[in-house]
């Protein structure tokens, strides 16, 4: 146990470390949402209508940013052999660093992620929801997003090769989430959205471990 | 703990080339085996097929009685070349983490950082050390979280004069108290040990 605390308390000081990682992503995410006006023309009754899926695409293309470093830098130097002999099954190192990820990323970007769609335009009730939605969506972003970055590990340019393999699993929270937020906005029952969504973390919370460790094994061998 | 490391037949291909085949060995407890080779013989991949994480082509590796996924998570050290040292972090917190990864604690950690003379650079950060201090600290696991069998490629290689000698009593009480160490070296090893030439 005090094991995985010192992982996680580790992993959790390299996702925030210098060079600023949740500083970085919530700073693109911020330049998105500011990009958005710009693009589509400044009427708010425009905008407020696209605001809470902007908000959420923005979120995702920002939980993109800092999965290169989640398993490239281990692997580069070493460090990642090290993490494999040890006692701990590697399922629940991958499940620990992207735990921390999520600790490093999501959270910030989900307290970004109202901030965002107010500015925007979306009315002031629709924040905590945008917050939960966030919360959970994030989790399912390291989750996923840890299994394109173990992929990727030893490719030249490994960071654009995991964008392209983790989008792709970043199209059902982003349906559910962006579904949630336009239901409540619309009045109608929004709960089957943030529950799939909800599920979708889950699901991958439980598998993406077993799909992160195997591609690991695999590009040390 | 590992009391005896077996190779039988071992054969490694990298990349779609035959490194070698038809590798023995067997080591006991108290006994080193330095591996000897030239550049690109296999000696690295050799210690990383005994680590489990480079798989045989051919043969196999026995650890004695203990269980290969045992022994391998948690039963032996590898240090190689790449240290897995971050250099934004202090070799504290470094030293700190690996020790409790590998199975010791702080005290392991603060008491294998005053055998290797790493007490002046504890809040210094990694990067700042020298090649001779890094690798210092990379050996420091060795003796924070003991395990029965060393892999060690090139220890010595970074080492000045009277850190190699230093180096070899830590390696000679290791074998004193039972361990197995495996080398891959280039200059002999400070202590006695049997040779394994490959590709010869």
């Amino acid at each position: 146990m005090s094991r995985l605390g010192a992982l996680l308390a580790r992993e959790t000081a390299l996702a925030w470390g210098k060079g600023g990682g949740p500083l970085v992503s919530v700073g693109f995410y911020a330049g998105v949402a500011t990009l958005l006006p710009l693009a589509i023309g400044p009427e708010p009754a425009r905008l407020a209508a696209i605001a809470p899926g902007a908000a959420w695409v923005g979120l995702a293309l920002a939980s993109l940013l800092s999965l290169d470093r989640l398993f490239e830098r281990d692997y580069e130097d070493g460090a990642l052999d090290h993490l494999v002999l040890s006692p701990t099954p590697l399922e629940l190192t991958c499940a620990v660093k992207c735990f921390a990820q999520w600790l490093a990323t999501g959270a910030p970007l989900a307290l970004a992620a109202p901030v965002a769609a107010i500015a925007l335009g979306a009315p002031l009730n629709l924040a905590p929801l945008v917050f939960v939605c966030a919360l959970i969506g994030g989790l399912a972003f390291a989750f996923t997003g840890g299994i394109g970055a173990a992929l990727s590990l030893g490719a030249r340019r490994g960071g654009l090769l995991t964008a392209v393999i983790v989008l792709p699993l970043f199209v059902p929270p982003v349906i559910f989430g962006g579904g949630a937020l336009a239901s409540y906005l619309a009045g109608l029952p929004w709960t089957s959205g943030l529950v799939l969504l909800g599920a979708y973390a889950a699901a991958f919370v439980a598998l993406g471990p077993l799909f992160m460790a195997a591609a690991c094994r695999n590009a040390l061998s | 703990m590992i009391i005896a490391l077996d190779l039988r037949g071992v054969a490694v291909r990298r990349g779609g080339r035959s490194l070698f085949c038809g590798l023995s060995l067997s080591l006991t407890a108290g006994e080193a085996c330095a591996l000897t080779g030239a550049n690109g013989a296999g000696k690295t991949s050799l210690l990383r097929a005994v680590a489990g994480l480079v798989p045989l082509e051919d043969g196999e590796i026995g650890f004695g009685d203990v269980e290969a996924g045992e022994a391998r998570g948690g039963g032996l050290h590898l240090i190689g070349h790449q240290d897995g040292l971050k250099p934004a972090r202090t070799t504290r917190e470094e030293l700190d983490f690996w020790s409790v990864w590998s199975g010791g604690d702080k005290a392991s950690a603060l008491a294998a950082a005053e055998s290797l003379d790493l007490i002046g650079l504890l809040d210094l950060e990694v990067r700042r050390l020298s090649a001779g201090q890094r690798r210092r600290l990379a050996l420091a696991r060795l003796l924070a979280a003991p395990r029965g069998l060393w892999l060690l490629d090139e220890p010595l290689s970074p080492l000045d004069a009277s850190w190699r000698a230093r180096f070899g009593a830590m390696m000679q009480a290791h074998l004193a108290g039972g361990g197995l160490i495996l080398a891959a070296v280039h200059d002999p090893l400070p202590i006695t040990a049997r040779t394994l030439e490959i590709g010869a």
